[in-house]
């Protein structure tokens, strides 16, 4: 069986940040699998620009910020394997995979980084009622069909979802010459970015309807119409709220996925939350010497995260190959608190922390003038203002290792609530 | 002139084709849409009923059981994903512990092996995430799920590479009786044959009545459903039923051949071609699983579906020559336990065909035998030994459900080859997964536009008119 | 008094813009919003993305941008004006695919690179 030090499943951003950043610490021997044809993941199909403002200090489109990586890894001696399909990981850190010009294989790897991705959900996900006709489709492989194969997917469109992607979608639409009628978005705020309602839709006078959703689905081959309701504070359609748009396209976004199926199969520990494996504060999963980063790890709103998220990771791993695995003789759990959805890392194993550890997470409602607090039992330990939150814009925090070495008992709580100003 | 025309290629046409085609006889299936089984066929429980359900000395009691013990047979030679689970039937209350005797007593008159009845705590063993609530259950071994789908696309398949004609998008609008026999009208010209079998589903009374014949209805009833996600699909084992009530056999659970979990139907009057789903509906099924089965977690739904029973309201399958036209056979009124009894019905029909004349004469070699490679089920070495041979074996275009490239051109070299993307997804699984070809969907569609030598745009979801592009982006401004 | 949302970041600062008062900017962040609620107000720009046709290559399209932020009342010309670009592999990120885009002085340069 071959060996690797490090094997890396995904090329997309988190694959290709965690590859470099592993090789930049001195692990020479890694295999990155990546299923396209390209590297790049899903960044070759964002078109837009808007990337790498953190990580290059300039805006970026994804192909470019993808680009950049792939330059960065070309003077490096990974070895890249495109158009190779990852079926399994063990616990023993055995890699199956199976490509057209090599079959299936196995290899055993030292450490590996997960970086898969996630995907996108879809109408069944969300139970949409209606006709089963063409012409309804998930924001993402629209936009493949449109920027990467350069095929139109419709005319007149309704976008069900205000998610980056959404969004994004109805400005590409409309600058494709199509005609896009609506956004349409359950909750009382949309799930993306502020910038891109202004730059997406106002640019085009395209109205965003919040609090209002889909209900019926009208069309005998082709999508014909669609009908739109408002919906009450329980997220219940109104009857009597209807109002119908002729259309011939419905995009759907409606959420992202982490595409965890091999880390379940590995038997690695979940997050009912996240959808991604529960992580400690360099990434590294229940099983030891296998990392997750990225948005196999959690749904992220900028790559630069990812590729930062992803470079903590890589070099995790070459620590872990180097050095063997960590210890500690404490370590703490992060719990979500009030208004808090989720949190990344779930552990913190207090002698690793080091200097300190970044806490992402995501608050559950709009928040305006704000304090997050990190409590440890009943005792508050850290507060951090904030001037806005709103679910879908990622929050972070720092806390000092030697803060956290300060703390009582085994967990603590991230809170989110209303401040004065 | 053919022997036979059969009209509909649902899983009864594609039965009596099977039936057919290992004798020597002339043989023409006219299906009205661009692919085989796309009506009932394509969207039910796909369960295998044991047969403890229809009246005694119906047509449904002796060809439901019959029919179930063919299947196995037919699904091993035709490599068609089967298993017998086994069912439940679940007792909530006295009345439905009454109604379990019944069944039973039924079921045993109807000569379905095994039947037992469990105490409540009895099924729990077998089933633990049943509710508290269940007081009783009527167990049937010989219950099975299979994927329907593919049960009548290998019973049509094997007929057609036993020299039947397939015709598809090719719709019956007019018959006329002549001196011998019919002349069928369609779209791709006038068919003659000396008998008709007419398996038209939900439009069986139509094509009825294109000879003048109204002595049945069909009224069709819609049915709604949850597939979920192979998350999900071990929170059962068995097919669990409810009590049957008027309007069919209620809300069932059931893990499917793919290894997800299927719930419903709803039972509801509708339009032939109505397979929308409405938020009442799903509402339906959610409550109504929720009482068998609590645990069912709807969150990881992938696909909501609905098909159309084609029932005929008299109670029986309708399995007979025409009162006054001879030569004009129906199997018609083909609802639930159509798809086990399918097999049975046809070996009626055929049976009916030649005491009206038609000679039965066995071909001196009949293929009964089909396989096709499904990548995801094979282990390394045999996996290899395909990549070998075609390297696109080794290309995995749809990642949810781990379908190779290779299986796709297969498919399309298959003897019934798909002209759209559900098409291939019938056939190969590729999209059927849980991102519902959200990653795998614009590949289908450039290896179909690429082999079927068409433009992208011209490649429909299903049906023509069903498209999903509209051509190049550099034309969207013209 | 104009209320923008700031787009030159993901913060999206909510800016305003004194109109009387040449145009003074307060509630951004940073200098670049700053001088994004002025540019807002007086004659606002985008940078536009999209995709032209690629010949020579595995790949039908290629992706391209403005090298700089173009009027936005031009943005839908200038995307219509995309239709007619055609590139041939081998192309390489920045590469001057159409020069002046529409005439607003502004190169349309491609956005990856792409071996034939």
């Amino acid at each position: 069986m071959r060996e690797h030090q490090l094997v890396v499943v995904g090329g997309g951003p988190a694959g290709l940040s965690a590859a470099l950043s592993a090789w930049e610490a001195g692990v020479t021997d890694i295999l990155l699998l990546e299923r396209d044809k390209y590297l790049g993941g899903i960044l070759n199909q964002c078109v837009h620009n808007g990337f790498g403002l953190h990580r290059f200090k300039e805006e970026l489109t994804g192909p470019e910020y993808a680009g950049r990586f792939i330059d960065l890894l070309e003077s490096t001696a990974v070895q890249v394997k495109t158009d190779a399909m990852v079926l399994s990981v063990a616990p023993d850190k055995t890699v199956r995979y199976v490509s057209p010009d090599g079959g299936c294989q196995t290899v055993r790897a030292g450490a590996v980084v997960l970086a898969m991705g996630c995907r996108e959900r879809t109408r069944g996900a969300i139970s949409v009622p209606g006709a089963r006709c063409s012409g309804i489709l998930t924001a993402g492989a629209a936009q493949r069909f449109l920027n990467i194969e350069g095929q139109m997917v419709g005319r007149r469109v309704v976008i069900l979802g205000s998610g980056d992607i959404g969004l994004i979608m109805a400005r590409r639409m409309t600058l494709e010459g199509a005609k896009v009628l609506a956004c349409v978005e359950l909750m009382p705020y949309s799930g993306g970015l502020n910038r891109n309602i202004v730059q997406c839709l106002q640019d085009f006078d395209i109205p965003l309807y919040l609090s209002h959703t889909v209900t019926n689905i009208i069309g005998e081959k082709r999508l014909e119409k669609v009908v739109v309701s408002a919906v009450d504070e329980g997220r219940r359609p109104i009857p009597g709220t209807e109002r119908t748009f002729e259309c011939d396209t419905l995009l759907l976004s409606v959420g992202l996925l982490p595409e965890n199926e091999l880390t379940r199969a590995l038997g690695a520990e979940m997050d009912l939350r996240t959808n991604g494996a529960v992580v400690y504060e360099n990434m590294e999963t229940s099983i030891p010497g296998i990392f997750a980063c990225g948005n196999v790890l959690q749904v992220h709103d900028l790559v630069d995260f990812v590729s930062e998220e992803s470079a903590r990771a890589g070099a995790a791993a070459a620590d872990y190959i180097q050095n063997g695995g960590t210890t500690s003789r404490r370590t703490l759990r992060v719990e979500n608190g009030d208004a808090v959805t989720y949190t990344v890392p779930q552990r913190i194993r207090l002698d690793a922390a080091g200097e300190g550890v970044q806490v992402f997470f995501r608050v559950n409602r709009v928040f305006g003038t704000s304090a997050v607090t990190v409590a440890a039992g009943e005792k508050r330990i850290a507060r951090f203002k904030r001037e806005h939150m709103a679910p879908g814009e990622m929050e972070r925090i720092f806390l000092p290792g030697k803060l956290l070495a300060l703390a009582e008992g085994d967990t603590i709580t991230v809170s989110a609530e209303e401040a004065e100003a | 002139m053919q022997d036979v025309i059969i009209i509909g290629c649902g899983v009864a046409g594609a039965a009596c084709a099977y039936r057919l085609s290992r004798f020597r006889l002339r043989l023409t299936v006219l299906e009205a849409l661009s692919d085989v089984a796309g009506g009932t066929t394509k969207a039910n429980s796909a369960i295998l009923h044991a047969g403890y359900d229809p009246e005694p000395d119906t047509k449904m009691a002796r060809l439901n059981v019959e029919g179930v013990r063919m299947a196995e047979e037919i699904c091993a030679k035709l490599d068609v994903p089967y298993r017998k689970t086994g069912s439940l039937v679940l007792a909530f209350s006295r009345e439905d512990r009454a109604l379990l005797r019944t069944l039973l007593e039924r079921g045993e008159k109807n000569g379905v092996a095994g039947l037992g009845l469990l105490s409540g705590d009895e099924a729990r063993a077998l089933e633990p995430e049943l509710s508290g609530a269940v007081l009783e259950a009527l167990l049937a071994p010989s219950a099975a799920i299979v994927n329907p789908w593919e049960y009548a696309l290998a019973m049509a398949e094997t007929a057609v590479r036993n020299g039947v004609e397939l015709r598809r998008s090719c719709p019956v609008t007019a018959i006329a009786r002549e001196e011998e026999g019919f002349a069928v009208t369609t779209p791709q010209g006038v068919f003659r044959a000396r008998y008709i079998i007419n398996a038209a589903g939900v439009h069986a009374d139509r094509v009825h009545r294109l000879i003048g014949e109204a002595s049945f209805t069909i009224r069709p009833a819609k049915g709604e459903y949850y597939l979920l996600d192979k998350s999900e699909g071990t929170r059962v084992s068995r097919v669990i039923f409810q009590c049957p009530g008027p309007m069919g056999k209620g809300v069932l659970v059931s893990p499917t051949v793919h290894g997800n979990l299927i719930v419903g139907p709803t039972a509801e009057p509708s339009g032939p071609e109505d397979t929308s789903n409405t938020a009442r509906g799903l509402q339906t099924v959610r409550e109504l699983a929720a009482r068998s089965v609590p645990g069912v977690r709807f969150r990881e739904n992938i696909r909501n579906f609905a098909g159309v029973r084609a029932g005929s309201g008299r109670g029986d399958f309708i399995i007979e020559e025409s009162p006054t036209v001879p030569g004009f056979f129906n199997a018609a009124g083909i609802c639930s336990p159509g798809l086990s009894a399918a097999p049975a019905i046809a070996d009626e029909l055929t049976g009916l065909l030649a005491e009206k004349g038609l000679p039965l004469k066995e071909k001196e070699s009949f293929t009964d035998t089909r396989r096709r490679v499904r990548f995801h089920d094979l282990d390394d070495r045999a996996r290899n030994e395909l990549i070998a041979a075609d390297p696109r074996y080794g290309r995995v275009v749809c990642r949810c459900e781990t379908v190779t490239e290779g299986e796709i051109l297969a498919c399309l070299r298959a003897p019934i080859p798909p002209a759209s993307v559900n098409g291939v997804k019938r056939r190969t699984g590729a999209g059927m997964g849980r991102c519902q070809g959200g990653f795998c969907g614009p590949r289908v569609q450039e290896i179909l536009a690429r082999e079927l030598g068409v433009p992208p745009a011209a490649v429909p979801l299903e049906e023509p008119g069903s498209y999903i592009l509209t051509g190049e982006t550099k034309e969207a401004w013209s | 008094m104009k209320e923008l949302t700031c787009i030159v970041c993901p913060n999206g600062c909510r800016l305003r813009v004194d109109e009387e008062n040449g145009c003074r900017v307060t509630g951004n962040a940073c200098p670049r919003g700053g001088e994004y609620g002025k540019n807002e107000v007086l004659h606002p720009v985008r940078v536009l993305t999209g995709t032209v046709r690629l010949h020579g290559a595995a790949l039908p399209r290629c992706p391209v941008k403005t090298r700089s932020p173009i009027p936005k009342e031009k943005l839908l010309e200038a995307a219509r004006a995309l239709c007619h670009v055609d590139v041939q592999a081998p192309v390489h990120t920045g590469d001057v695919v159409l020069p002046d885009l529409c005439g607003t002085g502004v190169d349309l340069v491609a956005a990856r690179t792409i071996l034939s």
